[in-house]
Formats: C-alpha cells, sequence, structure tokens
C-alpha cells in the first residue's frame, strides 16, 4: 500500500519520474526548480533510474534535447522555472507541433526584472500559447500525483501533446510535506510502454518538422489546435480512473463552497488552499462565498468554467501575474471572455496578489471577497490593475 | 504523392513526410532571377560548384564539366561566388 511519508515536494516529483520510468531526462538546474533535476541526476548516476540524464548548457537545449529524444520513442522529462522557461520558448512552440509528449515540472517563479527568484505566475503565463497542455497544482501531493498522470495523458495515442504541470515554486518545491507515495509496485501497468507511432528510424525513414509553406502551415494549425481541444476527452479519463483506482479526485474545475455562493473567488495553485480559510471566516460571517480553482489552464474548460460560475452574482479572478498595458492579467480576460456569450452572467472582476514571492495574508483574501462586494454595489470597476497588498 | 493543397484532415499528422526522399518532385527553379552560366572554355572542372550548389543542382556530363539544372537552381549565386576559375555569371533567363 502507499505510504505516507514526510517528504520534499521537489523530490516527490523527481520520485514521480522515476516510478514513471523515463528514458530520457534533459534539464539545467534554476532555483526553485534545482532539487528535482539534482535528485534525477543522482537517481541516475546511482543506478536507481535506467535513464540518459543529457546535460545541457541551457535550457533551450535541454527542451532541445528533450523534443528530439521524444522524437525518437523515449519518454520524457524534464523541468525548468521561470528564466528558464522562457529560454526554452523558442523550442516550447516545437514540442506540441510535432506531437512530442515531453513531461515537464514547472516550479512556477517571476521573471526578471528586478531579479526575483520567488513565486508568481508570470512565467507560465508568458508561455500560454505555445501549445502545451498545462495543468495547475496546488500542494505537494498533487503535483505528484499529476506528474504520473501527465506521462499517461501526453503519450496518449489520441493525444500525443507535451504537458507542463505547474507548482509553485518555494512555496510548495521547497516544503516538507506528508503525502502518499505509491510503491512501485502499486503502479506496475499503469503507464503502459511509450509507443510512438511516428518515431525516428533510419529503417524506416521520414521527415519530422519540414517547412510549412503557406500552402499548407494554416491546415497544419488548424490540426494542432483541434489536437489540443481533443485531449480533453483523454485529461477527462485519465484523472477519472486516477480517481477511481487510487481515491484522490481531480477535476479540470475544483470547487470550495461555492455552489450556493454569491461572490467567487477564481484561483490558480496553491493560493487555493489558503483562500479556503478566508472562505471558512466570511461563511460564519454569514457570507455567502466560495472559491473555483481553473486546475486545468490548457486546453481551457470553457463549459465547466461556465457551469461553475453562472448562478454566482460576481467572480473576483485572482491573477498572479500582471498583464502590463492591458487587462490586470491574463487568467481575468479568459474567464471573462469566456463568460460574454452567456445571457446570465456574473459580474467579473479582477486583481492581483502575490507577485515575486509577496505572500498573501487572511487580511488580503478577505479584501478580494470585499473588492466583489463593492463592485456588486456600485456597479463601479475599481482602478484597472487592482493590486491586493500593494503599498500606496 | 500527397495532395499539394490538402485540407487540414487530410494532412499527413504533424506534417511528417512518410517518404523519403521526395523532395526531387519540388522544383526549386521557378524561384530565380538570374541563373548560373557557366563558361566552359576556362572551366577546369574542379566540382567547386557542384559541392557548394544548396540545391545539389549541378550534374556532371560525360566530358567531366558541371552543368547547372534549372529545374532545381534556385539562382542564389553561390556557385558564382565560389568558382576558382571565375567561369560563372549570373544572368538575366531569356525567355525565347
Ligand atoms: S567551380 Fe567553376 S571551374 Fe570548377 S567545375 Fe564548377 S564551373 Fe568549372
Ligand atoms: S545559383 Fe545557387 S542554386 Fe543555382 S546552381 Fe548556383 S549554387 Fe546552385
Amino acid at each position: 500500500m502507499a505510504k505516507r511519508v514526510g517528504m520534499e515536494v521537489s523530490i516527490a516529483i523527481a520520485e514521480a519520474a522515476r516510478q514513471a520510468n523515463v528514458d530520457v531526462v534533459s534539464a539545467y538546474p534554476i532555483t526553485p526548480q534545482t532539487h528535482i533535476v539534482e535528485h534525477l541526476a543522482s537517481l541516475v548516476a546511482d543506478g536507481e533510474l535506467d535513464a540518459e540524464y543529457i546535460t545541457v548548457e541551457s535550457e533551450h537545449t535541454a527542451m532541445s534535447a528533450c523534443v528530439g529524444a521524444a522524437a525518437a520513442g523515449a519518454r520524457v522529462f524534464t523541468s525548468t522555472s521561470s528564466q528558464g522557461l522562457a529560454l526554452m520558448h523558442e523550442i516550447l512552440y516545437l514540442a506540441p507541433s510535432l506531437r512530442t509528449p515531453v513531461v515537464m515540472a514547472l516550479a512556477n517563479r517571476a521573471l526578471s526584472g528586478p531579479i526575483s527568484i520567488w513565486n508568481d505566475h508570470s512565467d507560465v503565463m508568458g508561455q500560454r500559447d505555445t501549445g502545451w497542455i498545462s495543468i495547475f497544482a496546488n500542494n505537494g501531493q498533487e503535483a505528484y500525483d499529476l506528474t504520473l498522470m501527465a506521462f499517461k495523458i501526453g503519450e496518449h495515442p489520441d493525444v500525443l501533446l507535451p504537458v507542463m504541470v505547474n507548482f509553485d515554486g518555494f512555496i510548495l518545491t521547497h516544503v516538507i510535506e506528508p503525502l502518499y507515495m505509491f510503491e512501485d509496485e502499486e503502479l506496475e501497468g499503469y503507464l503502459p510502454p511509450f509507443e510512438y507511432k511516428y518515431k525516428l528510424d533510419t529503417d524506416n525513414p521520414m521527415t519530422l518538422g519540414p517547412v510549412g509553406l503557406p500552402d499548407v502551415y494554416t491546415e497544419a494549425k488548424k490540426q494542432q489546435d483541434v489536437a489540443i481541444r481533443n485531449s480533453r476527452k483523454v485529461i477527462d479519463e485519465v484523472l477519472k480512473e486516477f480517481g477511481e483506482n487510487f481515491g484522490r479526485k481531480y477535476n479540470p474545475i475544483e470547487h470550495y463552497k461555492s455552489d450556493d455562493a454569491d461572490i467567487i473567488l477564481l484561483t490558480q495553485g496553491s493560493v487555493t488552499e489558503a483562500a479556503e480559510v478566508a472562505v471558512d471566516a466570511l461563511r460564519e460571517q454569514g457570507k455567502k462565498v466560495g472559491i473555483v480553482e481553473l486546475r486545468l489552464w490548457r486546453p481551457f474548460p470553457f463549459q465547466d468554467l461556465i457551469d461553475a460560475l453562472v448562478n454566482a452574482k460576481c467572480v473576483v479572478v485572482l491573477d498572479r501575474c500582471i498583464s502590463f498595458g492591458g487587462q490586470a492579467g491574463p487568467v481575468l480576460s479568459e474567464v471573462r471572455s469566456a463568460l460574454y456569450h452567456e445571457p446570465k452572467r456574473p459580474m467579473v472582476v479582477g486583481c492581483v496578489a502575490g507577485l515575486g514571492g509577496r505572500d498573501i495574508s487572511l487580511e488580503n483574501y478577505i479584501e478580494m471577497f470585499e473588492i466583489g462586494e463593492n463592485f456588486l454595489k456600485t456597479g463601479k470597476e475599481p482602478e484597472i490593475v487592482k493590486i491586493v497588498g500593494l503599498r500606496e | 504523392m500527397m495532395n499539394p493543397k490538402p485540407k487540414w484532415t487530410e494532412l499527413t499528422f504533424a506534417c511528417i513526410i512518410p517518404e523519403p526522399g521526395n523532395s526531387v518532385e519540388y522544383k526549386t527553379g521557378d524561384w530565380k532571377t538570374l541563373a548560373p552560366v557557366v563558361d566552359k572554355k576556362r572551366c577546369i572542372k574542379c566540382g567547386t560548384c557542384y559541392i557548394f550548389c544548396p540545391e545539389y543542382a549541378y550534374e556532371k556530363d560525360e566530358y567531366g564539366y558541371f552543368n547547372p539544372n534549372y529545374d532545381y537552381c534556385k539562382g542564389c549565386g553561390i556557385c558564382a561566388v565560389e568558382c576558382p576559375a571565375s567561369c560563372i555569371t549570373m544572368e538575366e533567363e531569356v525567355k525565347e
């Protein structure tokens, strides 16, 4: 049976990659992801994981090696954060367009400048449109479980797309959390060997990644967009099957006391559990508030989100990233536009908090719900980028 | 050969080209504005043009001279620059 152990979340994520029996790891260390790749490097060096660990001089090369290895039919894992992800940007587009199911553990961190090694969601949001399946964990257990599931989703013959698992840097990576780790035997058969039908093979030559002249580029992009939208079916199956087999249930959208809520805070990542404390406190005062967590970021779960939000009066979207000169943050603009065509829809307002490692206090969460209350009362949006916890 | 203008549903998976060596079907000759013309009187048959041509357009004839195949020559001019005998000139293609 699965044991409950106290383990640093980074190590648990690396162990998930070991238990997935990856063939190739290529990564470059960066805070706060370093312990993940260090642990994998020692597993390979100590002979506990029969994999090729490709050391590289940059994240750009790490992602290039991962895409190449996956195209050769290997099960591939990498991990990065922040500037490292930004440096991968060019190659991030190749993984989905070549349909190579690389799995990436992304320790979410702010971007320079000023230089910050601390947590927010600027890194993942900057790569929103690269075509990766993107999913958020809000604690260490979820990061471990979702890393395992990411291989199952990405490598499914109906998907064949890369998957990034997001978890908050430091807040999760460096925490020792009690979590259930599978015994290796329990996972036997969970991940079938990866058979990539189109793998590069000198006995069966073909070209992967050719030039797409104007005559075919448009059609290629349509094919790719349909592929990620269709991956939703497999994502649902994998989440459901995991819950049935192992008892931990995951959904593309998660709820906390939101069914009868007038004001809903929309979250992603580890803030979700922290904000639940504020919901409990406000519920005690008789306020009908709740949380909806947007766990699945890409493909965007339109219908689930609409179903979760339409009965509320107001949704306050918490962005962990600023969209400079635009709507407060990318999550706000996506949520607002997803609801736009609904005949009955809540008011949607946004706020930004927790940038570059700034703690979000209980008072801050309560203030977020108050933004919703005031918005309902006055019908007037606060300033366009409302930052909660800002000194002013 | 695949339909050159496939619908998105007809396109191969991830745009792979499953058939090796089919680039010969793609003629790049109509890209050029200037075409290389070899002055055989000065050619030393060294094959530098053949080696440098990015389209592999040069073909060796029975006398050992290298001649560009205009179906594939895209007019880049590399051969004319590299020829050690300076016997290749880039000229307007004259339509008869
Ligand atoms: S490079 Fe010039 S000299 Fe050499 S074979 Fe070609 S045309 Fe002749
Ligand atoms: S002009 Fe360029 S493409 Fe044409 S024969 Fe010379 S090197 Fe080849």
